[in-house]
């Protein structure tokens, strides 16, 4: 509750920069409910100059029509204004809400990042705003005139005769309390709708998604058995919810038609005494039709308020998350750096109570390279976090040129470096945007020789529109191995003094990984590199090797240096003969 | 659409009823107004208590009637719809069940799911409110319209301007925004995409310092989303007031010339009042009836796709039980003649004019870079895919003209991707064989090296597999699925490049035990490591779908060059590897 309050009030937070919308909205809004509830009572003017043959009276009709024609023409341009201003209000917040969650994304620290899903991070940004969106909409338009159209048929109808107004003030809530009765007691046929559903999503997606191993061991007909008994369960379940929630609508129905009939005879009865009028009787007929409509309606835009308002808080719980500390706080800056390495009695965790690196210390000199080795999942991209600066070590510095790189901005530290990671990340764009991705304002000239240089230039050609041809987002129209080509020519053109490399290539056929190796190759010419290595010929000419595990290094120094101390590494190089 | 309403059959008498009742609530609907007219023009106008109480009673009678008559066609409504939905889910598990892989992989199996969950739950609805609304709509309208012909012909006549006037308003936004719709559908996917993007990029984008320029990216995207929307919600905002307006103005109209009918005494005030109520009722209806037409278009949209895949026939076809009883029937002989296989869309054939026999007990190894057709090969043999040209015996006959099952049943093949299904150990083995017998599941756990793994749980072979096999690493799920292609004890067992996942010892392991079942299958074995095949009894070598080698390790060493480059480069890579493991 105090939560929803705290969510409430940052709604109104984004709110408050549209006002004058929300004051003009709220104005039509009374605008359009008064006249619309006044006009029964014109008519109910109308109904009673026309009393019988011969007694019309045409001069004063004509006066209310006109009256009429005048007020319906204000209401409706009232509702116009009201519905345009509550539609600008709503998609302008969520634009808003929108451009702060993606800015903060560019903020939040990788450990946010990597331990949320992504998917569930960009469902916050588009569904749950989505949600909000319909909810706030439904709240403006209906919640609002809702409230004003009960509040105001009370008023005439108490100004009318007050025990008419009686009889429809005291039957009206059944048709509130019969929908929340429905709506409670179909509460569990739905939530056991929904589990069984979900149970037969499971299993389609199990055995749709497999469907290669299904049909392999001749399993279709077992599967369509489970089918099917899920199937049973779920149309039983189905049934119910489905009818006794499609009870609510005529029962509230039903409920308006008993106040309409009570109208009708108590009115009557006042009639017969002269104490109410035919035009009035009219007049209040058409309020026991309007007056239960926003009773139903408002249960339903509670709910979709309440649904909003959570949509809302995941919303702004990414929004207020943790951002990236001093970022930006630069005391120092790195021009072109030398490419010298100092790591210092590193300690680093990603979890507070697993310690994972301890004291690790290394020096790396301008020009060497680094060789990470180490099984799958051992760790190895903690190394390349820190060195990022992606996290931030826990114990002990990190140097670049001497300088701690925590003393550096972000940008101008990362700019040091060029990375190649082994998922090939690529934007949806050309594939000379993509190149030019790596350095802001090249050329196309430039991301053209940096092409050529990766190799990445000869299948470029080839392809339908050159380097103009889009990149899909899943890359279908390129293979694994030319994309990472196209990595490597982004790094090229950003002619960094460090490098970072991940040599995996292994879903790349021989040739492409040739052209790949001896890309990999020139880049490191004269340049510090961290690679994380696959090849013998990498690991051997690597000037330090780090040997990790359990993402712990466990040991270093050169190959030779290595094999001397007869270690874990030893056991590991030896181990090739008995392949 | 149509096809599907096979499904509706059995609910004839559902769909009938359920419309039917919904009619006979709108007769009484139109009779309240009716009813009110007569207690002003004689209750009132005589001062009639009796007739008064009468006609009240005849309100809540009506009131009472209506409920009943509603809800019983709710519960046709809902019974026809949601039994409908569930045969529809049916028929097209079953169907889906039949596609070829050459189909699924056209359409794509996270289509398949979408149609076989969300798309049939928009049908459902779609249907249960096409039987309550689609009728009882128009014939209140029509309905009301009538009635005002009984009061006074004159006064009608604005019911008859007005409704196809309204109509015309509500159906005119409706068609006019339906697109713009779409536009801003096409806008939030964009949003949508770029969020996705900047999160899976985002070690590259901070790599390179991008953020600033991907936010000014996203805010084009996102700008241009609320543009869109709110262009669109000006039209559909005109919905509402335009047609509060058309109403009213005809109120004022119809109250004018009431007053002149009124005056010349064809008409009473009571009448005028029931006149009233048409006109309000008629607005409501139409209302509804736009809603109606969207979301059954929506339904309808999602039925179509249904029937899109319904209509999708497997491309395997028998091709007549010709069975050449003079051949030899050796079982466990596979043989490949001059065979072809074009994906469907491809340009150019995955493997082309490939030859060759592998015998009963029989290795055969398969090399060959990425893409260059080994396990488009191998899935010809239990013909997942059909040739193109040429063909493939097993056993001396086509696979084409084999039952399927029968076909299946022959060969145990244990795919790339590592799959495993929810349930126990013990039930994901018994897909293999489910007649297998105790011991020939501890065979098989033992021959695949999971034995061990299996023991160390705390119920065994009676452990939980989690869906997708998310609770055992991906070594443990791919000898898994080795046990039960064993399990089977198939006369052919293919390997699709399926040990990669094994470290060296236990492929080795693997392979000796293989040579040891007593049922000697032949074995197909795709691998991109040459250690994996070196002992083949014939290793065939593929390049961009075509056989450039074929004989054993030590020839192909001699005289195939590929062969010797792949062997070389990978004999240095395996030691790496190695020292890595």
């Amino acid at each position: 509750m105090k939560n929803q309050k705290e969510t409430i009030r940052k709604i109104l937070l984004y709110i408050r920069h549209y006002w004058w919308l929300i004051l003009g909205s709220l104005l039509c809004a009374a605008v359009s409910v008064v006249f619309t509830l006044y006009l029964p009572i014109l008519t109910g003017y109308a109904v009673d100059v026309m009393v019988e043959e011969g007694r019309v009276d045409f001069v004063v009709l004509k006066e209310l029509l006109v009256k009429m024609a005048v007020i319906i023409m204000i209401t409706g341009i009232a509702q116009w204004l009201m519905n345009v201003a509550n539609n600008r209000i709503t998609y302008l917040v969520v634009r808003d809400i929108r451009r702060d969650a993606f800015h903060k994304l560019q903020k939040l620290p990788l450990k946010y990042l990597d331990v949320h899903s992504s998917g569930d991070l960009v469902s916050r940004i588009i569904a749950d705003v989505d949600q909000f969106a319909d909810g706030l909409l439904m709240g403006f338009t209906q919640a609002f005139t809702g409230i004003l159209t009960i509040l105001g048929t009370l008023i005439f109808m108490l100004r009318m005769n007050v025990w008419i107004t009686l009889v429809v003030v005291l039957v009206t809530p059944l048709s509130f309390f019969v929908a929340a009765f429905i709506a409670k007691k179909t509460h569990v046929m739905f939530q056991k709708q929904s589990e069984a559903r979900g149970e037969q999503t499971g299993l389609i997606d199990e055995m749709i998604g497999n469907q290669q191993v299904v049909q392999a061991y001749g399993h279709e007909k077992k599967a369509l058995k489970r089918f099917d008994e899920v199937n049973k369960r779920l149309e039983g379940y189905s049934l119910r919810a489905t009818f006794f929630s499609s009870i609510t609508n005529p029962a509230t129905r039903f409920v308006n038609n008993l106040v309409y009939a009570g109208v009708g005879i108590s009115g009557a009865f006042f009639a017969i005494h002269g104490r109410l009028s035919v035009g009035t009787l009219s007049c209040f007929l058409s309020y026991a039709n309007q007056y239960t409509k926003p009773f139903n309606e408002i249960s339903g835009v509670i709910t979709e308020l309440q649904n909003a308002i959570t949509c809302a808080g995941r919303v702004f719980e990414l929004i207020e998350e943790q951002e990236e500390t001093n970022n930006g706080m630069a005391e120092e800056k790195i021009e072109n750096a030398s490419g010298a390495m100092e790591i210092e009695h590193v300690d680093f965790s990603y979890v507070p109570d697993k310690p994972l690196i301890q004291n690790l210390n290394l020096s790396v000199k301008p020009g060497q390279r680094v060789a990470i080795v180490g099984p799958t999942g051992c760790g190895k991209t903690t190394i390349i976090n820190l060195i990022m600066r992606f996290y931030d070590v826990d114990k002990g510095a990190i140097k670049m040129d001497g300088k701690d790189i925590r003393s550096l901005s972000r940008e101008n530290l990362r700019s040091q470096y060029g990375m190649v990671l082994q998922e090939t990340w690529l934007k949806d764009g050309t594939v000379l945007e993509n190149i030019l991705f790596g350095r802001k304002g090249a050329t196309r000239e430039e991301a053209m020789e940096a092409a050529k240089l990766s190799h990445a230039h000869s299948f470029i050609k080839r392809l339908p529109k050159g380097y103009d041809t889009i990149v899909k987002e899943n890359g279908e129209n390129l293979s694994q191995g030319q994309r990472q080509l196209l990595c490597i020519a982004r790094v090229i053109l950003c002619k960094p003094s460090i490098l970072i490399l991940d040599e995996a290539t292994s879903s790349i056929d021989t040739r492409t990984e040739m052209q790949i190796q001896s890309a990999f190759q020139k880049l490191m010419e004269g340049r510090t590199s961290f690679i994380v290595a696959h090849r013998l010929s990498t690991i051997q000419s690597a000037d330090i090797i780090l040997v990790m595990k359990d993402g712990q290094i466990i040991e270093q120094g050169s190959h030779s240096e290595l094999l001397a101390k007869k270690g874990f590494y030893t056991n590991l190089y030896m181990s090739q003969f008995a392949g | 659409m149509k096809k599907l309403l096979v499904y509706m059959k059995g609910y004839e008498k559902e769909c009938i009823l359920g419309p039917l009742f919904k009619l006979l609530e709108a007769g009484f609907d139109l009779t309240v107004p009716m009813v009110t007219a007569a207690i002003i023009d004689c209750g009132i106008a005589n001062q009639d208590r009796d007739y008064i109480i009468r006609y009240g009673g005849i309100l809540i009678l009506l009131a009472i009637v209506g409920l009943t008559c509603s809800i019983t066609a709710q519960y046709f409504a809902a019974k026809a719809a949601v039994g409908f939905a569930a045969r529809l889910r049916h028929a097209l598990f079953e169907h889906i069940e039949s596609l070829s892989f050459a189909e699924i992989d056209q359409v794509g199996t996270s289509t398949l799911i979408t149609r076989m969950t969300s798309d049939i739950n928009q049908v459902q609805s779609g249907v249960n409110m096409a039987l309550r609304l689609f009728l009882r709509s128009p014939f209140i309208v029509f309905g009301a319209m009538i009635c005002a012909f009984f009061y006074d012909i004159k006064a009608a006549l604005v019911f008859v301007v007005v409704i196809p006037l309204l109509a015309l308003v509500i159906f005119g936004i409706m068609v006019v925004s339906m697109p713009l719709y779409k536009r801003v559908q096409g806008a939030l996917d964009k949003v949508l995409g770029s969020t996705r993007e900047n999160l899976t990029g985002v070690r590259v984008i901070r790599a390179f310092h991008r953020e600033e320029e991907e936010e000014e990216e996203f805010c084009v995207e996102n700008d241009f989303l609320a543009k869109a929307q709110l262009f669109v919600g000006k039209i559909s905002a005109l919905t509402n007031p335009v047609t509060y307006v058309m109403i009213n103005m005809a109120l004022v109209a119809l109250l004018w010339i009431g007053g002149v009918r009124i005056d010349a005494g064809t008409l009473s005030q009571g009448q005028i009042i029931a006149l009233i109520n048409y006109l309000s009722q008629i607005l409501v209806e139409l209302v509804k009836l736009a809603n109606t037409i969207v979301l059954s278009n929506k339904a309808l949209a999602c039925a179509n796709r249904i029937e899109s895949v319904m209509e999708i026939h497997s491309s395997l076809e028998m091709a007549g039980q010709e069975e050449d009883r003079r051949e030899n029937r050796i079982k466990g002989q596979v043989i490949f003649e001059n065979v072809s296989m074009c994906y469907q869309g491809a340009l150019e054939p995955s493997v082309e004019k490939i030859t060759f026999t592998a015998d009963k007990g029989q290795t055969i190894g398969i090399i060959g870079g990425t893409g260059s057709g080994k396990s488009t090969l191998v899935h010809l043999i239990p013909r997942f895919y059909d040739v193109t040209e040429g063909f493939v015996k097993v056993d001396g006959k086509d696979v084409r003209s084999y039952d399927l099952e029968e076909l299946r049943n022959k060969v145990g093949i244990v795919m790339q991707k590592a799959v495993l299904f929810k349930g126990t150990i013990r039930e994901n083995l018994l897909w293999g064989n489910e007649n297998a017998s105790e011991e020939e599941l501890q065979e098989a756990l033992e021959l695949s090296q999971s034995l061990e793994f299996v023991e160390k749980k705390e119920n065994g072979i009676q452990s939980f597999v989690e869906q997708g096999g998310r609770n055992l690493s991906g070594g443990q799920r791919q000898r898994l699925t080795i046990a039960r292609a064993l399990v089977r004890k198939p006369e052919i067992l293919i390997f699709d490049d399926s040990t990669s996942a094994l470290d060296y010892a236990t492929d080795a392991k693997l392979r000796g035990g293989l040579k040891s079942l007593s049922y000697s299958p032949t074995v197909f074995m795709v691998s991109q490591r040459t250690s994996s095949i070196r002992h083949a009894d014939k290793i065939i070598v593929l390049e961009d779908g075509k056989v450039i080698g074929m004989g054993t390790h030590e020839e192909l060493l001699e005289n195939c060059q590929v062969y010797r480059e792949i062997h070389q480069s990978q004999y240095q890579e395996e030691n790496e590897k190695s020292i890595q493991n």
